[in-house]
């Protein structure tokens, strides 16, 4: 195990690397010139040779490549270079924020969805069934953009339910995230429940499921005590692989509601060409990102005996 | 089956995967009325390029008319008096465009890699793992929002950032298949033949493992029309108004209003192109699983 575990955190050096190098070269090389777009067309010569050693820029490449792992190592990105604040705080403040918009949706999507497509499983090949295949293909075929702009019109502006927008920290911030809570569950209802009533009627076809049929056993008690035991496997993966993006937060939603979460960060950042939050943001969401992967393989094995890390 | 057997004056060939599968889909009317759609929304798409599109940006009419039977304000007039109609038709053509260009840009990448590390395996197929796990760690929309960034505003940029992206899963796929196929006894037995690597890779096994590439090709459709929808309300992608991002953008403040035809339009225009992607995609996939024959 100890083994294992050491092993993987190993492979995880060269993918951080890696995705320093992408982002470096990006950002580094391809991209505008931050220096002149902080200082606009006007600049002097010696300002731009000021702030261009203010910030490491006058370095080689590979000195600057390496200054940039020592960050990474050392979890301190340095400063914004718009706002002068120091990133680290920043992107801790972000990542709060967003899990609290993304995270109490994610975990009540989860035992939601589970327990409406076990309920499909058991109908399966019947009219409800059916129906609710459709349903859900068309429920995904609409873009969520409409979701957001449909939802905040209907509940927000005509039903006075929900502010429209806003956000404010700690408890009375929740006034605010409903809406939005809201809205992320009912997105995910379509892609959600496909997925988990695949997963059912895999285990469904298994042999177990046939003995335990043979032997007496009722429809609902094949289904809640044999198929959702064995179904936690997967769906347990797909849990805990989507929690680094809740980390990232929706998007569209930071964007829309005004929530100063990590998204927001990254798309404010983008707009103003903001390197060392966008390099920063973006390699620690991947070195996230390859934690929770480990940790699902290692979930992995301990809900299911017959897998074995090694 | 016997008398044909006997006489002998047809030989009898057995039915390939694609054969099977589109006499599948040919007994699925719902499936035919997806393509059909999809057929319909290529031609306007096509009819754009040949200069036979009316174009949006002329006004047909006042602000904000509501819907009504003549031809170019059947779904209404926007702010400037322009036929949201005409708009809607426009982005036809962007959604294509990008559909098309991110698919043939990502498809080939994904197979070439992905059997080139599959099928030699060694120090090829660890550098092309790393590449992809790399790529996988950074969030999709971000990677995206970098890359087209990074291009500039516009159409090309939008389909180069999302193509060098969406390769991943297929090539995943591809690698997984060829390590299968590669020591099974067809493509031994071609190579005792003396066939070379490229012989083997191209003409014997990615056959075998080309369904793959159909399916994820059309679910890519799917996923970059939606994303380039996303992008451009977020403030890359396509900015010059032909992409349906920028009118539900536009729309937002026109629900308010009671202005709701705008957004309607190019709703139901996403909607049914993107069902008729899905439903295609599903069926393609049951069609072509061989594990699926019966």
């Amino acid at each position: 195990m100890l083994s294992y575990l050491v092993r993987r955190l190993l492979q995880m050096i060269p993918i951080v690397f890696g995705v320093a190098l992408l982002v470096f070269i990006l950002f580094n090389t391809v991209g505008e010139d931050p220096v002149r777009v902080a200082l606009g067309t006007h600049a002097t010569p010696a300002s731009i040779a000021e702030l261009r050693a203010k910030w490491g820029l006058d370095q080689p490449y590979h000195i600057q490549f390496f200054n940039f792992l020592v960050q990474i190592v050392t979890f301190d990105y340095g400063e914004s270079y718009i706002t002068g604040a120091p990133l680290s705080e920043m992107f801790l403040d972000g990542v709060l924020v967003s899990l609290s918009l993304t995270a109490p949706p994610y975990f009540t999507a989860v035992i939601l969805y589970v327990s409406l497509a076990l309920l499909i499983a058991y109908y399966r090949g019947n009219w409800f069934d059916r129906i609710s295949r459709v349903t859900f293909v068309a429920m995904m075929s609409i873009t969520y953009l409409v979701y957001i702009i449909f939802f905040q019109w209907l509940l927000a502006a005509q039903l006075d339910l929900f502010p429209i927008r806003g956000f404010a920290r700690g408890l009375d911030g929740v006034e605010y995230l409903m809406l939005p809570w809201v809205i992320i569950l009912f997105e995910s209802i379509g892609h959600d429940i496909r997925m988990y009533r695949t997963i059912f009627l895999d285990e469904i076809k298994a042999d177990y499921v046939r003995t335990a049929r043979a032997k007496g056993a009722t429809e609902m008690s094949v289904l809640f005590r044999h198929v959702l035991k064995n179904a936690m496997i997967p769906i347990l993966t797909y849990t805990v692989i989507g929690i680094p993006y809740l980390i990232l937060g929706a998007f569209l939603m930071e964007r829309f509601f005004s929530i100063p979460g990590v998204g927001d960060l990254m798309i404010n950042a983008i707009n103003t060409g903001d390197f060392p939050v966008m390099k920063g943001l973006t390699v620690t969401i991947a070195i996230g990102y390859s934690v929770f992967n480990l940790l699902t393989d290692i979930l992995y094995a301990y809900v299911d005996p017959r897998v074995k890390l090694g | 089956m016997t008398t044909q057997h006997a006489t002998a004056s047809k030989p009898i060939y057995g039915e390939s995967l694609s054969q099977r599968a589109a006499k599948k889909i040919r007994r699925q009317p719902h499936t035919l009325l997806c393509l059909g759609i999809i057929a319909v929304y290529v031609a306007i798409a096509i009819a754009g390029y040949a200069g036979l599109m009316p174009d949006f940006q002329e006004r047909v009419g006042a602000s904000y008319e509501p819907p009504s039977l003549e031809f170019a304000k059947i779904l209404g007039t926007d702010v400037f008096g322009r036929s949201v109609f005409y708009k809607v038709l426009t982005g036809v053509k962007t959604a294509i465009t990008i559909a098309v260009c991110v698919t043939s840009l990502a498809i080939p990448i994904g197979i070439f890699m992905g059997s080139v590390a599959g099928y030699f395996g060694g120090k090829v197929d660890a550098f092309v793992v790393w590449f992809y796990s790399v790529l996988v760690s950074v969030p999709y929309i971000l990677l995206v929002l970098a890359i087209s960034y990074l291009l500039g505003k516009g159409l090309l940029s939008i389909c180069v950032a999302m193509g060098a992206v969406s390769w991943v899963g297929l090539c995943r796929l591809i690698r997984g298949e060829f390590l299968k196929h590669k020591s099974r006894e067809y493509v031994l037995a071609s190579k005792l033949l003396g066939a070379t690597d490229m012989r083997l890779i191209f003409r014997h096994i990615l056959p075998n493992v080309f369904h793959l590439a159909i399916i994820t090709a059309s679910l890519m459709c799917l996923n970059s029309i939606m994303s380039e929808v996303v992008l451009t309300y977020l403030g890359v992608g396509v900015q010059d108004g032909s992409s349906w991002g920028t009118m539900i953008a536009d729309a937002n403040g026109e629900l308010v209003q009671g202005k709701w035809w705008p957004l309607t339009g190019v709703t139901l225009a996403l909607f049914f192109l993107a069902y008729s992607l899905n439903m295609v995609g599903d069926a393609l996939r049951d069609a072509l699983d061989p594990k699926l024959v019966d």
